[in-house]
């Protein structure tokens, strides 16, 4: 479905600084029940954020006032694991709107792309001096803008890549599946083409 | 005109691209694509918002899977969430007219061991299913990856998805798996070696002589866990192994058809000379029997070596996770892990439950009985899978041994349905994730062959295969 537009973001940053967080972290598959797509944002990161009474883990990030804002910054290789859209849709019900983060698995940042999820790569290095920053300063504000490809934090600024399509897609609000129903016809050509098999 | 020489994987591709435009992904078009409970719901309520029916309802199977009981499964599900998502899938399939294999039908079964089994799975072909484990597939020498919930509701509206070509990456494997090494071992050795994101970005193709002289299956399994070193696939050329496996199933084409079909898959192999963006090679020499320690499947060593020290780490970096990691496990850096007494053994998943697999665990524990401190769960990838079981008198086996085939589903693979290991305990599993609390809360995973489970299934402990008679 369409999804909001997305040109610039201005948030504090909730930091997660673990690497190799995958899906069943960011969604354990206990919850994945669900026949719609909204409420998961609840159980989001749900055996860190509660423990297994189910009362909230104080220290845990997003149980944690010193932390808030629409931003999450996560440690390498984010989103690893199963294929879940889920975990995308649980960052997004949560209230993120961006994922930072130096390497994302595969198809999490495409799951996230169709989801109005903007996953930002940023460099090692940046991600660290990020990470130092809110440290220091948790209240620091930092910019997303899609537009012109640039993150910046504290007057630091890195550009970051994304597909021009989705970044397209991103700022208009639209999807894959609009631009997927305007092929019909080649479509039909190439299912008569392939129904030998 | 001279063609420029290809991998089967662009072969494959190019011939499936609808469109390609500049700065645009192709739209890929999708000879089949599988469907389970889990990852659909939204898909087609999706598709309702939309106002759009399924493209080409032939090309879409359905199974119940992932949240169905191993027990009882004539009776209703007892979860009331679980049993939902299976009706909410009974009710989509009927409503859009796809053909749906429910509990209790002859050909249920786990979406990636149904596919291959039906002769729905061929070669040459393009395969999704909103499932990471899609890669199975591949082992048939196709194009088969897993996708999510919004390309699922794209491929049933439009037969079409979105994507990038992945870069190539060639693995090749040569000369002669020793003993108790099995193909499980092979693929959890290349995860270990190159890591849990060692392929992010590659569709790797799987060559050399050992990977020629596998069954089907094994290739499955080590197709399967192409995703958990962050390939986006996997895939095998067909040979005449996979023509024989392919033959008389189902749904494959059949006389005539069938000799043409092959005709065709001849010619998907790579040719001389193509370029792949990466090649590693490996001697099957140095495989030995596999197990996992950590949280994650790369952290994996053979079952005689002994967990990495923190200052045996190659970067610094990894210490933080690879401790968090231990102390999940409840293990220290340096130990070994044989003969560490273990509490469950699940042998099962789209890794490891076909027919060869439970021959394979049938072959060791014959004639023997489960260690008193474990408990077994062997569950068959499908209905067919467990019929012919029964046919061989496998479950008799296993009865003897102490424990009981169960009926198909993923069952403890993922902590889904009805079957969790409990928190804290230990858990030989044959499936392909070690993740935290992948199998129930706090439940701690080490992964291992069918040989290896089955082994611990007699000792009860972390076990080396190779000592026990075969
Ligand atoms: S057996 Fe496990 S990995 Fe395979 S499809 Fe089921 S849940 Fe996924």
């Amino acid at each position: 479905m369409s999804k909001d537009k997305f040109t610039t973001l201005k948030s504090q940053v909730v930091p997660l600084p673990s690497e190799n967080i995958d899906t069943d972290q960011i969604i354990p598959a206990r919850f994945l029940k669900a026949t719609t797509r909204e409420g998961f944002g609840d159980n989001l990161f749900r055996d860190w954020r509660y423990d297994p009474a189910g009362k909230p883990v104080k220290d845990f990030v997003l149980n944690n006032a010193t932390w808030s804002g629409q931003i999450l910054a996560a440690g390498k290789n984010f989103g690893s694991g199963s294929s879940r859209e889920h975990a995308a849709w649980a960052i997004y019900d949560y209230g993120f709107r961006v994922v930072i983060s130096s390497f994302f698995a595969d198809i999490f940042k495409n799951n996230a792309l169709n989801n109005g999820l903007l996953p930002v790569v940023v460099s090692d290095r940046f991600l660290k001096t990020l990470f130092d920053t809110l440290q220091q300063k948790p209240t620091t504000v930092i910019t997303v803008d899609l537009e012109k490809q640039i993150v910046e934090v504290d007057g630091r600024k890195e550009n970051f890549e994304i597909n021009p399509y989705k970044k397209d897609c991103m700022i208009n609000g639209y999807d894959d599946i609009d631009y997927l129903l305007s092929l019909k016809k080649e479509v039909n050509e190439f299912d008569l083409a392939h129904s030998s098999i | 005109m001279i063609l420029e020489p290809k991998t089967i994987f662009e072969k494959i591709w190019d011939s499936h691209v609808v469109k390609r435009a500049d700065g645009y992904p192709d739209a890929l078009f999708i000879d089949r694509h599988f469907i389970h409970e889990v990852t659909s719901p939204q898909a087609f309520d999706g598709l309702r918002k939309r106002g759009i029916g399924v493209f080409n309802t032939k090309r879409t199977t359905a199974t119940a899977d992932h949240n169905v009981p191993t027990k009882d499964q004539h009776l209703p599900i007892k979860e009331a969430l679980s049993r939902r998502q299976v009706e909410t899938l009974r009710t989509n399939c009927k409503d859009f007219g796809i053909e749906l294999y429910d509990l209790g039908h002859p050909f249920q079964g786990i979406v990636h061991i149904i596919g291959p089994e039906l002769g729905l799975t061929l070669p040459g072909m393009t395969i999704v299913c909103g499932d990471s484990h899609t890669s199975t597939h591949g082992a048939f020498g196709n194009i088969a990856f897993g996708i999510g919930t919004s390309e699922v509701e794209q491929v049933l509206g439009t037969q079409c998805v979105l994507q990038y070509k992945a870069k190539t990456m060639k693995i090749e494997i040569n000369g002669t798996l020793g003993k108790g090494v099995v193909s499980k071992d092979i693929i959890l050795y290349i995860i270990s070696k190159i890591s849990a994101s060692g392929a992010t970005g590659y569709f790797v193709e799987y060559t050399g002589d050992t990977i020629r002289k596998l069954s089907m299956e094994a290739r499955m399994t080590i197709c399967n866990m192409s995703i958990e070193m962050g390939a986006r696939g996997g895939l095998i050329a067909p040979d005449e192994t996979t023509f024989t496996y392919i033959k008389g199933r189902k749904f494959a084409p059949q006389g005539s058809a069938f000799d043409q079909a092959i005709e065709h898959w001849k010619k998907l192999r790579t040719d001389d000379g193509a370029r792949y963006d990466k090649v590693l090679t490996f001697d099957a020499a140095d495989i030995a029997p596999m197990i996992t320690y950590g949280t994650n499947p790369g952290m994996g060593m053979k079952v005689t070596d002994r967990i990495p020290t923190l200052a045996e780490l190659k970067e610094i970096s990894e210490q933080a996770s690879f401790k968090k990691s231990l102390d999940y496990m409840g293990l220290e850096p340096g130990t070994t892990l044989l003969g560490k007494a273990i509490d469950y053994v699940f042998i099962g998943s789209c890794t490891n439950a076909r027919i060869e697999d439970l021959r394979l665990v049938a072959t060791m524990v014959k004639g023997k009985k489960k260690a008193s401190n474990v408990e077994v769960w062997i569950i068959p990838g499908s209905k067919q899978v467990e019929e012919q079981a029964r046919k061989e008198g496998l479950d008799k086996i296993f009865e003897t041994a102490g424990f009981e085939l169960r009926s198909p589903g993923c069952s403890a693979c993922l902590g889904m349905n009805e079957d969790k290991v409990p928190p804290g305990k230990y858990c030989i599993s044959t499936s392909n994730r070690n993740f935290e609390g992948r199998q129930g809360p706090q439940s701690r995973t080490f992964l291992a062959s069918p040989l290896s489970a089955a082994a611990a299934a007699i000792t009860g402990r972390v076990t080396d295969v190779r000592e026990m008679v075969l």
